[in-house]
């Protein structure tokens, strides 16, 4: 038990500490960088919770995929360093009010539920794993799915649409 | 990992307000899009928490349904920050003022 509390407040440090990294940065690279290890430390949470699938599909797609892409567009704009000062002087003070408050009602929501969960209950070796995950996917979820496959192609199309030089406009 | 389901949700807690916090206080339209990547995976930790609590492959499902909508929204709206820098030529969200009353 003191093992596993162990690894977990371990584990939960590096993941705040990168998450704090990633704001407090200046450059848009490091902050991309610390958010692939954010990711990665997730990653490793899904693991340790008996989701072997969804934490390899962390590590390719978000912390593989969506990175790459959002490192791509940070060196193809050239905008490592793009912030200037705040239009308005008091944001900064009144975004961390917020962010405290809303953290604290987080907590109060969490600590105010009396209603013990009770133990975590054992699972065997094949909860988690490609095979379990796959028969709900296309067993119950089959439709969502399919919509989340035509998502994807209206966003690949999209980001085409919206990124496209525009020659009509430009030969004029 | 034998820990209290409440310890992950607390720390998925933590994990979105520091992603809400960098969208309201950082200007650099990248970075707050990074940020809402943060939150969205502290949400995908709580799911990941819960589906492990009631012993249910449901919630890596929506897990895996979250990443895919995730990766369609960062495409989008990658491309729509490349077409505002081409107008504006800058990131920085406070330039993007065209709509000011």
């Amino acid at each position: 038990m003191t093992t596993d509390l162990l690894i977990f407040f371990g584990l939960a440090a590096v993941a705040i500490w990168t998450a704090i990294c990633m704001l407090l940065s200046r450059n848009a690279v490091y902050s991309a960088l610390f958010l692939v290890l954010n990711f990665m430390t997730v990653a490793v949470f899904f693991l340790l919770l008996q989701a072997a699938f969804i934490a390899l599909v962390q590590v390719t797609v978000y912390a593989g995929a969506i990175m790459v892409l959002f490192l791509f567009v940070i060196m193809l704009l050239g905008a490592e360093r793009v912030e200037t000062r705040p239009s308005l002087p008091w944001q900064g003070p009144v975004a961390a009010a917020v962010t405290v408050i809303l953290f604290g009602m987080l907590a109060l929501a969490l600590s105010l539920n009396t209603q013990s969960p009770g133990a975590v209950p054992l699972v065997g070796q094949a909860f988690g794993s490609p095979a379990a995950v796959g028969e709900v996917l296309f067993g119950g979820y089959l439709l969502p799915f399919e919509v989340t496959s035509i998502l994807l192609l209206v966003a690949m199309v999209g980001a085409i649409v919206l990124t496209r030089r525009q020659r009509s406009k430009e030969a004029r | 990992m034998n820990v209290p389901t409440g310890y992950v949700v607390g720390l998925s807690a933590v994990l979105f307000a520091l992603g809400v916090l960098g969208v309201l206080v950082r200007r650099n339209a990248i970075v707050m899009f990074m940020s809402v990547e943060l939150m969205l995976n502290a949400a995908n930790l709580a799911f990941i928490a819960f589906a492990r609590q009631r012993a249910e492959p449901s919630g890596q499902v929506f897990v895996f349904f979250i990443i895919g909508v995730a990766a369609a929204e960062v495409a989008v709206g990658l491309a729509l920050i490349v077409a505002i820098f081409k107008t504006k030529h800058s990131i920085d969200v406070d330039q993007v003022s065209g709509l000011r009353g």
